[in-house]
């Protein structure tokens, strides 16, 4: 028989409603806490026993859509991947991520991460428009070069990262680790040729030189990302770039799918739903 | 869609307590400090050695008027701050280009950041600074 | 991308400090290094040494150099903290203009002394 013993924590919760408060102010709330509870499911009893109103993002609960990156006890993290216990405390603080306006309660106003995200342009730049738009054959990638940009391609765009950055606590201009990181995701891809354009796209205030690697955003990001890697090493190709040190490749050539023997018990593709427009 | 979020920048607290986790955020800090610092003395310094283009009289007048103990102090804590943001500098070259934190890799928990990577870098950047400034402490002051 | 090169730039003047300031210090103010190091020194701020020092052109050459270098890594990192502290559009332009300024003037000004000082290597003597 497993046992279960309950413990009371409180919950700090910083609350805010537009419109009505003038300022953000903490609530306290006791609840009963088993074990495995994590600070997500602590925030839902919250709400079930004396919080109604209490609004924040979440929505997978196993740490894959990145909606809920809070500040709980001062550090940014996701509250459904953090467990109460393992804050070691009695009082749970949580608060909407810094570095974001709030919107009401713990939901950060993330868009304009997103929008910085977009203008970095997170994705394949290549000519052949028509063959990406219409596949027919695959871009050729080894599982080396693959590993030039996995690790960075694991973000969820939690934001936790950009409220731990302490350049974009005073820099709005700045892009910040998040989009940073994914505009070298794009560039370290071997299908991709689009580091001229990103180059423009980075330049001004917003581009990597702000960063001077206090390395706060490795440290919280939740998926081991390592955004401050990222970022580093997209300034090491620029600055080679400038110097015309950087090899120049163009992006990955197309190729057949291999044809192997087909196996019976693999049921053939459907038929395409989507047709042209 | 216009929302009236409230603005929630943590401003300048941010570049001394936002996350609070790894002491390279208080190596930043310190660089930015010494930096300046040194920013300061340096302009200083050339006021007081440019008159040595006027001749012997006013540099010695000059040097008589940086001397004393408040200024030897003074002038060592220059050196230190240079001992420092010099080793830092080092540090922070060898990272910003790329060198220093390693290639991606397969993030598997617990997560090896390039920050733990560096740490040891960061650590020596820490012990060979203290041991400069003491060096240069015993220069300054003992082995006269 | 004007950020990329002044940064690029900031990092190179980063290196030519190292090493110029690095000497630098040791001359002026490790006297008992230099002494275990075998090259005992004047008194380097006794006039007799800084006219020696203004007669030699390896170092009014790198005093030059250090000064330019030290000047620009030293602006160009004031106005990074500046510039993150977010100014406004006409602000940041005063930065920009205003420093450059400054720098340009007291690089005029330390060359000056440089090159001027009783006995120094330049041409005219
Ligand atoms: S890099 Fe990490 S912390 Fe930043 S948004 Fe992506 S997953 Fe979140
Ligand atoms: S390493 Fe760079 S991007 Fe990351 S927190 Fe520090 S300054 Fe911000
Ligand atoms: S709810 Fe999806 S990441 Fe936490």
């Amino acid at each position: 028989m497993t046992e279960t013993t309950t413990r009371q924590v409180t919950f700090d919760v910083r609350r805010y409603e537009p419109g009505t408060d003038a300022e953000p102010h903490w609530e306290s709330h006791r609840i009963d806490v088993l074990p495995g509870m994590t600070v997500l499911d602590g925030l839902w009893k919250v709400k079930e026993l004396s919080a109604p109103s209490l609004a924040w993002r979440s929505s997978c609960r196993m740490g894959i859509c990145g909606s809920c990156g809070m500040l709980i006890n001062g550090r940014p993290r996701l509250a459904c991947n953090t467990q109460i216990a393992e804050l070691k405390s009695d009082v749970v603080a949580v608060a909407p991520l810094p570095n974001f306006s709030i919107i009401k309660d713990l939901v950060p106003d993330l868009r304009p991460m997103f929008e910085t995200h977009r203008e970095l342009m997170p994705y394949l730049i290549r000519d052949d428009v028509e063959e990406q738009d219409d596949p027919t054959r695959e871009y050729w990638q080894t599982p080396h070069e693959l590993e030039h940009y996995l690790q960075f391609s694991y973000c969820i765009k939690c934001g936790c990262c950009m409220a731990a950055c302490p350049t974009v606590a005073t820099d709005p201009q700045y892009a910040g680790p998040m989009p940073l990181g994914q505009a070298q995701r794009y560039d370290a891809d071997s299908r991709d040729g689009g580091f001229a354009q990103r180059r423009e796209a980075l330049s001004g205030g917003r581009g990597p030189w702000r960063c001077h690697f206090a390395g706060e955003c490795s440290q919280v990001c939740p998926k081991g990302v390592d955004p401050a890697k990222a970022i580093q090493l997209m300034k090491g190709e620029m600055v080679a770039d400038l110097l015309r040190l950087r090899k120049r490749r163009a992006p990955a050539p197309l190729v057949e799918p291999p044809k192997g023997p087909r196996r019976e018990e693999i049921p053939a593709a459907p038929e395409r739903t989507v047709t042209e427009a | 869609m216009q929302t009236r979020a409230r603005p929630n920048r943590l401003g300048i607290r941010g570049w001394v307590v936002g996350g609070r986790w790894g002491f390279e955020r208080y190596l930043y800090t310190l660089h930015r400090l010494s930096g300046l610092g040194l920013l300061a003395y340096f302009v200083m310094h050339i006021f007081v050695t440019s008159t040595r283009a006027i001749g012997p009289e006013s540099w010695d007048q000059a040097m008589s008027a940086v001397s004393g103990p408040l200024f030897a102090v003074g002038e060592y804590l220059v050196f230190a701050a240079f001992a420092f943001h010099a080793v830092n500098g080092i540090r922070l070259g060898a990272i910003e280009l790329g060198f220093a934190v390693g290639r991606p890799i397969e993030p598997v928990y617990p997560y090896e950041t390039s920050v733990g990577r560096q740490r040891r870098l960061a650590r020596a950047v820490l012990m060979i600074a203290f041991v400069v400034a003491v060096w240069g402490g015993l220069d300054f002051f003992a082995w006269k | 991308m004007r950020d990329r090169t002044l940064w690029t730039w900031h990092i190179g003047a980063g290196l030519v400090i190292l090493v110029l300031l690095g000497l630098h210090m040791t001359i002026m103010h490790l006297s008992a290094t230099l002494g275990f190091l075998g090259v005992a020194d004047a008194e380097p701020t006794e006039w007799a040494s800084v006219a020696a020092r203004a007669g030699s052109l390896f170092f009014t050459l790198t005093y030059v150099l250090l000064l330019g270098a030290a000047l620009y890594h030293g602006f160009y990192g004031f106005r990074n903290i500046l510039m993150e502290l977010d100014p406004g559009r006409t602000l940041r332009r005063v930065i920009d203009v205003g420093l450059s300024v400054v720098g340009l003037a007291l690089f005029a000004f330390g060359t000056w002394a440089a090159l001027a000082a009783p006995g120094a290597a330049t041409m005219g003597g």
